[in-house]
Order: C-alpha cells, then structure tokens, then sequence
C-alpha cells in the first residue's frame, strides 16, 4: 500500500465512559490526514458516506425488568443514561447497546413486555439510530427467536463515516460462542475492506479470557480474532461484566462498558463473583456517571496503554435529585430474580 | 472357517478384551482403566456439588442432564462441552495438580444460571485410597 497510515494517529477515540454508558467520538482523523486519502476513497466508492468526524454512545446491560437488592430502582439507571445523553452538548449520531437490553423472565409474555419497555425508554434517545446485540438473558433460552421478534437480526454490521462497525451475537446459542456459520459470515463481511479500514466489533460478551470461571469468555473468541488479526485498526466494545475495563490485547483494544442496573466486583481480587450492594446515598455508585473528555494527545490521565485510543476521565456529579427521590421513595414496587449476570 | 476369518475373528477379539490396547493412545489408554464419576446437571445444580479426586489418578466423568442442555466448563482441566439431556457425555482426565477447582455452567439454562457450579479438588493419591469421593468434606487418610 502506497500510503500507510500511522496507526498512532488513525483512530481517535474521545468521549464518556459514563457508567451509563460510553460515548465516543471520533476525532476527524480521516477527513484531515492527507495520508488517509486511499481509506477516504475507498468508503466513498463502496457507501457514499465520506469519512467525517462523529460521535456515538454506548450503553450496556440495562436488564429492564430487574429489580432486586442490588438495584431496586428498576429502570432509573437506564431512564437517566437517556436523559444524560439527551443533555450532552454532542449528539450521537447513534447509540450501541452491547445486550442484556431485559432481564430475562420465565414467561415469554413478561419477556415480551420487557423487550417492548425496552424501546420505548431508549425510543426516548435523541439520536438518529439505535443498534443493538442480545445478551444471554434476552436470547439465551430460546435461540434469539424473541429478540429477532424485536430487534431484528442479531448479527449485522454497517459503515458509518469511514468506520466498519460489526455486530457480533455471542450468546443465541446459549454457550458462550460465536459459532461456525457466524464466523464464516464474519469473515466474509471482512474480506471487502483493507487492512487499515477502522473497524469497531461490538458484542456482549468478552472475546478472550478476562475470567473464564465468571464465564467471561467467547469459547471461540480466538477465532474471532484471528480473523481480525490481519486489520491494523480493531476496536471491541462489549458489556456483561458490569464494571469499566480497558485491555489491549496485541493491535486490539478491548473496552467493557459499566452496566445501567448493578456492578460486579473486582475480577483481579475476589475468587467469587459478586454483585456490589445498593447505596442509597449514592443510587448510582458503581454504575458511575462519569465523563471522559478528550485533552489531547499526551494527556498522563490516559492509562490505556494504547496507540490509537486517546480518553481522559473527569467527575460528574449532578444526581442530588435522584438521592432525594431515593430517601423519601422506601417502597419501590416491582420484584425479580437477582441473579443476573 | 477360513484361516482369513479366523484371524479377523481373533483381532476382533483382541480388540474387545483389551489384547492390542498397547497400540491404543495414552488417552484411550486412560479412560480404558479410569475411575469413573458420575455427575447429573438439572437446574440450577450439579450432583454431587462436590468430588475429591486423587492426583494422577484417571477418572472419568459421566456427565448427563435430567432436564436441558447445561455447560461443564473447568478450564484446569481443558474442559469445556455441553451435556446433552439424554446422552452421556464422558469426558477422562488425570488430575495434575492439587487444589480445588470450580466448575460452571457454561450453557445458560434460565433465571438460577449464575449461581450453578460444582467444586472438585484434587488431593494427593494414597495407596488404596484412589477412588473418587463425591459430597461433603473430603475424608482424610492417615498415612
């Protein structure tokens, strides 16, 4: 390839890994780098679509329809990240969910509803789309029929501005894996772009061994990767385990999103899984409402240990309101398992 | 009988009675003379919860579900599969190390999953005492 784009500078990723969710932005690394003029081309030939800068959100594992110990506030987690991302100054051009958009239910009625309360809260989203995978609670038991009723088809992907972003299903069929026909696809969809063609992956569940006894793993996320191992510009955004974590796995970056409903703790020092207890005085500790804001290349506050992806993190606080409505709320209705995962 | 299928007759027999199992793999080998465990996974358990295995010692599990598809994920061992309800799955290993290992369901089975695992821990081998021991404490051998 005549022009190599410095991988240093080529993706840029800027924006709020709230708690409620992650936004992202893109820094307009294309449409400026005089370098990029071969990958510009390209997705103007194969989707119209000029590379240009733009922002998304993230969201993850609202499990609407929970509503136990950890967290007995239900939805409002999720009713607020709404709210939050409404208010931001940036607009998402569109906003991911990485799955376990409900909790699921023994009733394929009651896991309807939860599905259908699902759209209607993030129907509230002031974006222009909402693109979603299934955790295993929405799709696990009944291979994704119900979740297909929904949201459409559990796998996909689409270009947007410059960027490859593929949907990866890794719980349909109720192990922890992708599967050989979904691999197949992957590889097909892969093989239109170059090399250096920025793509981002979005799933639920961890494509590589971050606590296989927690069951955060994909049994064939090595083969996932690999498969992406030839592109120099992979990003992976998931959720499931229900706290913030950033690892580079070789050129890959792999980035968990913090739950909308209740945290776990610490892989790296507890031998069992726990979900972290509810703070009334604090409705949303652990879920975090946190912004990340991009300063610039350089920036010491960015502990990624990574070329391409640049984060800096500042305190919000603004949920004085919701503590009160806790205080003086002591009997919130609604009840569940709480075993979610 | 011609001596063609009287020597096909032999190997046949060979076979079954364990003659050639030296041209066998160490892993066949393994399972041939395993101890064997049998564990049953129904919603939201494994029974027993708990198995003392001896180091060294080749056992093999029996795996069966009395109601749905379950996962059997312990990565000490290399094992990861699906039990199948109506089928056995066996699966023979030779326990290494010692120590106490947790075992999942991998295979989400429903509101309860989170919370299904079984524990197996591997002791050191004692002449006569090799068998597999299934349930509560681990009985101590004096030496």
């Amino acid at each position: 390839m005549k022009n190599q784009i410095d991988r240093r500078s080529f993706l840029r990723i800027a924006g709020t890994s709230v708690g409620v969710g992650v936004l992202y932005e893109f820094a307009p690394f294309l449409e400026r780098r005089p370098e990029a003029g071969e990958m510009n081309g390209y997705f103007k030939r194969t989707n119209g679509e000029a590379p240009a800068s733009f922002t998304f959100a993230q969201f993850s594992d609202p499990h609407v329809g929970f509503q136990g110990p950890p967290n007995p506030l239900g939805t409002k987690a999720f009713e607020s990240a709404v709210a939050l991302l409404n208010q931001s100054p940036q607009r998402a051009d569109f906003v991911l969910f990485t799955g376990d958009l409900t909790h699921d239910a023994d009733s394929r009625d009651v896991h309807a509803k939860r599905m259908q309360l699902f759209r209607k809260i993030a129907g509230g989203l002031n974006t222009r789309a909402i693109h979603t995978v299934p955790g295993e609670n929405d799709a696990a038991l009944d291979g994704g029929v119900l979740y297909r009723e929904h949201f459409g088809e559990s796998h996909y992907s689409f270009d947007h501005k410059g960027v490859h972003f593929i949907a990866l299903d890794n719980v349909s069929q109720g192990s922890p894996e992708v599967g050989p026909a979904q691999l197949a696809w992957l590889k097909a969809d892969l093989a239109r772009f170059p090399k250096t063609a920025p793509i981002i992956v979005f799933t639920h569940r961890p494509l590589f061994d971050l606590k296989p006894q927690w069951e955060w793993f994909t049994r064939d996320g090595d083969a996932v990767m690999n498969a992406l191992a030839a592109y120099e510009n992979v990003t992976v955004l998931y959720g499931h385990i229900h706290r913030h974590d950033v690892q580079q796995r070789g050129k890959v970056t792999h980035y968990a999103a913090r739950s909308l409903i209740f945290a776990f703790n610490d892989p790296a020092t507890n031998e069992d899984k726990k979900q972290l207890p509810f703070d009334r005085d604090d409705p949303f500790k652990d879920l975090g409402v946190r912004f990340v804001t991009e300063s610039g290349a350089g920036d010491k506050a960015v502990a990624l240990g990574v070329n391409d992806v640049a984060l800096t993190k500042a305190e919000f606080s603004g949920l004085s309101g919701m503590q009160q409505m806790i205080k003086h709320n002591n009997s919130i209705g609604g009840s569940s398992s709480n075993d979610a995962d | 009988m011609t001596l063609t299928k009287k020597l096909a007759a032999l190997g046949l027999w060979g076979l079954t009675t364990g003659l050639f199992a030296y041209a066998l793999p160490a892993q066949a080998r393994a399972a041939e003379t395993a101890q064997v465990v049998k564990i049953t996974a129904s919603k939201f358990h494994f029974t027993p919860d708990r198995i003392v295995l001896a180091k060294g010692q080749p056992v093999t599990l029996q795996l069966t579900s009395a109601d749905r598809v379950h996962g059997f994920m312990v990565r000490a061992f290399g094992i990861d599969t699906d039990i199948q309800p109506g089928k056995t799955t066996a699966i023979t290993i030779t326990p290494g190390k010692i120590g106490t290992y947790t075992t999942i369901c991998d295979h989400y089975c429903g509101l309860g999953h989170g919370g299904m695992k079984m524990t197996i821990v591997v002791e050191e081998a004692v002449a006569k005492t090799s068998d597999a021991k299934v349930g509560g404490t681990p009985e101590m051998v004096s030496k």
